[in-house]
């Protein structure tokens, strides 16, 4: 009882001080926001992504702090994914299919790929389902929807970070570890792996709202994809042309770049390369528009 | 000065319902072959919608019959520094307005202008999660709800103050109680600093001193010369907060003015109100994916549906849903509101069979009975809602689902007795009376018999 006055007190004080205040508080901006039906094509307003850039960080950073709580070995996950897939591979197609490795030791060779391979991956894995997931957000609050598959696809950074330190040192354990000049492009093709991820996200988070067979898809999606990009053998057992138009994989170029950089062995980027740029691009940008124009339905239709 | 801080222009909010067309009489033949192809025209037919429903601007599609008009021709200004209060009966159209007005959903035609920084307060700890703690989902929440982290930084301690779990600002808020979630959660809302601010009355739902710091916070807004705009059921709570009312009904503004006024017209036309509220479709129930509402219906002791009760007679509040999600802790609960707004209980199910277990997927019926003689003479809105408790979530609030009129009797055995007027009070118990007599001394008698 006491403890009610007391809080009735308080709240009148500060309803007199805020009260006072209220006298100089500024005028309502000028310009007003303004909420309209929109139709067709809309533009993708990335200065308003710049403006809730904060939002964005929270919503990685609240990923990031609950995906291993409650785990025993928390982000040792990280590393048993891509590790215990490298040694699968390592046996069946290293050992016992014999598979080509362009020279270099297979289990390099298949890590080296696998490592970005599984940020990407699991980046399409979780943005494909970010909508969904999101869904008492999405009719509770506003903010620009574009966020939320972006912040799942760059909440698999610290995971690719972890294995990217077990790849340098299984590099190390070769003896193979040497500073060159091509680890420069390694964040590019970093880049390219999260464009990659980030525009097919985009994509199928937006046709998840509204087709939940998405979600039974995406397992197999990743599963086929895996096997139509060189992880398991080297892209050389294609022959040209036929590897430029490979190379309309993106991630096609992200694994044979990776291996170039590191390992200083494998195809030197070339037209394949440029074509993985172009054709990743080309999903996040097409992605993009079509997130955007699907958008005003997400609050009706999840 | 009268600056405008929401201008409603002609706003119309369509949405589309219902699926397939209905498949008619087909012959076995033709069933066979159209379940081989159903499929691939199902895919085809899903490309093309996919391109066309995004343009909800079109205007032919009025005359469809798949789609309805949620919200329409709905204009109004809110000038800067007033608490407007929207108020109307379950699918009117307030939520959509709230909604498009929080830029969840857009409109189908019309516009809004809205000058100034807007929080939206639709639920009770937005973005919370329950593995993280107290003092991070504050930071979580704040920033959703628009505030920025050097705000959140700044006001962290005060937030935490506030909400009283100073103790546990480093625990899980799945371990709190549903009181110390809820005072969290409100207490970030409390220190957003809006030019204007919508709240849903989903916030107004829970114990009485939280109401009650939610109905001061907003008179707290006010005095700040902020533009508020209050979407409630409580009549009592319009009336003293807001000096307009919008009345909503059928997706159109029914009555705009001074909030007394437009109360009373909105209880008088509330009073059609039905005993039963059904949900065909599973997929529009209310409800989240854990567990939606089926039914509620208001019944006798024969278990037929009533509008109207004896005041004798005991009366049974009955809701089914479909859980669909299992291994959750369920707790059906109603609350039930007289004309005037006052809450005149909360019940909630404590019974043993499901009381702290967990519930398989299936549908439920759960009913509750109230004994003869409680309720005053009156008309008595029944809220159906379905939470967790620990940590607290609310799955389900329908508000005023549904409704039934308690009749008093002249018959005599009621507790009216045999008075013909008004009663006052919210519940009219038939209590036990025992009088006993003696002789009087005879002294007294005397002096009483001496006295005129």
């Amino acid at each position: 009882m006491t403890k009610d006055l007391e809080q009735g007190a308080a709240i009148a004080t500060n309803i007199l001080a805020k009260g006072v205040a209220s006298l100089d508080s500024p005028p309502p901006p000028v310009r007003p926001t303004v909420i309209e039906a929109s139709r067709g094509w809309v533009p993708l307003k990335l200065s308003l992504l710049w403006e809730y850039r904060e939002v964005l960080y929270f919503l990685v950073w609240r990923d990031i702090k609950v995906r291993y709580r409650q785990t025993l070995i928390g982000a040792t996950w990280a590393i048993i994914q891509p590790f215990t897939t490298m040694v699968v591979f390592s046996v069946f197609f290293g050992r016992l299919a014999k598979m080509p490795s362009d020279g270099m030791p297979y289990p390099l060779f298949a890590f080296a790929a696998l490592v970005p391979w599984t940020f990407f991956a699991n980046g399409l894995a979780l943005s494909a389902n970010s909508l969904v997931h999101s869904g008492h957000l999405i009719t509770k609050v506003y903010f620009p929807r574009l966020l939320v598959p972006m912040a799942r696809v760059l909440t698999g950074l610290p995971d690719f970070a972890l294995s990217f330190l077990v790849l340098l040192g299984m590099i190390w354990w070769y003896g193979l570890l040497h500073s060159r000049p091509a680890l420069a492009w390694l964040p590019a093709l970093a880049l390219l792996a999260f464009v990659t991820s980030l525009g097919v996200g985009l994509w199928l988070s937006a046709l998840n709202v509204q087709y939940r067979d998405v979600q039974h898809a995406v397992p197999f999606l990743i599963q086929v994809w895996l096997f139509a990009t060189p992880i398991a053998y080297p892209v050389s057992l294609l022959p040209e042309p036929w590897r430029t138009i490979y190379g309309l994989n993106p991630m096609v170029g992200v694994v044979e770049g990776f291996r170039w950089a590191l390992l200083g062995r494998g195809n030197t980027p070339g037209p394949t390369a440029v074509a993985s740029a172009l054709a990743a691009l080309a999903i996040l940008i097409t992605g993009a528009f079509f997130f955007r124009r699907v958008e005003r339905t997400f609050a009706d239709v999840i | 000065m009268t600056a405008v801080a929401v201008r409603v222009d002609n706003l119309g909010k369509q949405y589309r319902i219902g699926g397939d067309r209905p498949a008619g009489e087909l012959m076995a033949r033709e069933v066979v072959s159209r379940l081989a192809v159903a499929p691939f025209h199902k895919l085809v037919g899903a490309a093309r919608r996919l391109w066309t429903l995004p343009t909800n601007g079109t205007a032919p599609r009025s005359s469809a019959p798949h789609h309805i008009w949620a919200l329409r021709h709905v204009s109004f200004e809110v000038p800067r520094g007033q608490i407007l209060g929207i108020i109307g009966a379950n699918g009117a159209g307030k939520s959509t307005l709230l909604k498009i007005l929080s830029r969840i959903t857009e409109p189908t035609e019309g516009r809004v202008e809205i000058y100034g920084r807007v929080a939206s307060l639709l639920e009770v700890g937005t973005g919370f999660h329950p593995e993280l703690t107290g003092r991070e989902n504050v930071y979580l929440s704040g920033a959703l709800l628009g505030m920025r982290k050097a705000e959140i930084d700044r006001k962290l301690g005060e937030i935490i103050a506030f909400a009283e779990v100073a103790k546990f600002a480093e625990t899980p808020v799945k371990h709190y109680s549903s009181g110390m979630y809820v005072r969290l959660a409100f207490a970030v809302a409390a220190h957003l600093e809006p030019d204007i601010l919508i709240v849903d009355e989903v916030l107004a739902v829970g114990d009485v001193a939280f109401q009650r710091k939610c109905l001061d916070k907003m008179e707290d807004v006010r005095q700040r010369g902020r533009t508020v705009l209050f979407v409630s059921h409580n009549m009592q709570a319009v009336t003293r907060l807001c000096e307009r009312v919008l009345l909503v009904s059928g997706g159109a503004v029914q009555e705009d003015g001074p909030a007394s006024e437009v109360a009373r017209r909105y209880l008088l036309s509330s009073l059609r109100a039905t005993p039963t509220a059904t949900w065909e479709d599973p997929r529009t129930a209310p409800g989240d994916e854990i567990v939606r509402l089926r039914s509620v219906r208001v019944v006798d002791e024969s278990e037929h549906t009533i509008a109207s009760l004896d005041i004798r007679r005991p009366v049974g509040i009955e809701m089914v849903y479909d859980v669909f999600e299992a291994g959750h802790v369920l707790v059906p609960a109603y609350h039930l509101y007289n004309e005037s707004g006052t809450c005149v209980f909360v019940t909630h199910d404590v019974a043993p069979e499901w009381r702290g277990r967990i519930r398989p997927c299936g549908r439920f019926t759960s009913l509750v009975w109230v004994p003869g003689n409680f309720f005053a003479e009156g008309v008595l809105f029944v809220w159906a809602s379905i939470s967790t408790h620990r940590p607290f979530r609310n799955h389900v609030t329908c508000r005023d689902v549904v409704a039934f009129h308690v009749t008093d009797t002249l018959d005599g055995d009621s507790a009216r007795g045999d008075w013909d007027g008004n009663i006052a009070g919210i519940v009219r118990p038939l209590l036990t009376w025992t009088t006993t007599s003696r002789a009087l001394p005879s002294s007294i008698h005397h002096a009483h018999q001496a006295d005129p």
